[in-house]
């Protein structure tokens, strides 16, 4: 059987799209404007959980409005997300702060409020990033 | 397909190539190498969302295969170009 489409579906599904489409546009802008790279790191997570949550919610809308029965395979998609996206972030931390170690900077920085006060007697080795597994 | 659905998809494409351009602009410029890694990787999950977006644009089933693939070499490159950064080696 072939229901006609809801518009009240549509509708969910249009706003949870152009809902996902600015949050996608904010984490580039986070991506492009902020000023360190350990800042920059938190950007696209914005578009690997709340976006991919809107447009997975919007399509599982959409392909279950059509008489068919429930579509629920686009959950797959946000399983493989919250399971590699934490992982890619991980490591890719561990990266910048191992090389930005070895170019000799001093990590992670004092904190705000605090005079900058050299780093004790021992230097921060740099191998300390390369406690990987 | 109604025709404002059909106008939210098409808005929802042009801020996602926005999105794109302005983090292939980090791409380019990023100063250091993870700032490159990490627009790749967001420029890949990205180009996911619009794959599932056009799923609901063609009204077809087939892109979510490639979502899911998109989203699985996604992974393994971000996480091959980490390790060269962290160890200079991808397999050890």
């Amino acid at each position: 059987m072939n229901l006609p489409p809801l518009p009240l579906a549509e509708g969910i599904v249009a706003l949870l799209l152009l809902f996902s489409g600015g949050v996608v546009l904010v984490a580039a802008l986070g991506l492009a404007r902020l000023r360190d790279f350990f800042l920059r790191m938190h950007a696209p997570a914005l578009a690997s959980t709340l976006a991919a949550w809107a447009v997975t919610l919007a399509s599982v809308l959409h392909f279950s409005s059509r008489g068919e029965g429930l579509a629920l395979h686009v959950w797959l998609i946000i399983i493989v997300l919250s399971i590699t996206a934490p992982v890619t972030t991980l490591v890719l931390a561990r990266a910048a702060l191992f090389r930005r170690r070895q170019a000799g900077e001093v990590l992670p920085p004092p904190l705000l409020g605090h005079r900058a006060t050299p780093p004790p007697s021992s230097a921060p080795s740099p191998t300390s990033g390369r406690g990987l597994g | 397909m109604s025709p404002w659905l059909s106008w939210a998809i098409t808005a929802t494409l042009v801020l996602y190539f926005g999105a794109m351009g302005v983090a292939a602009w980090r791409l380019f410029r990023g100063p250091a190498a993870q700032d490159r890694v990490l627009a790749l990787d967001f420029i890949y999950v990205v180009g996911m969302l619009a794959m599932l977006v056009l799923a609901i644009r063609y009204d077809s089933e087939m892109y979510f295969e490639g979502a899911l693939l998109m989203a699985l070499f996604g992974f393994v490159s971000s996480m091959a170009l980490a390790k060269f950064l962290l160890r200079g080696e991808v397999i050890e």
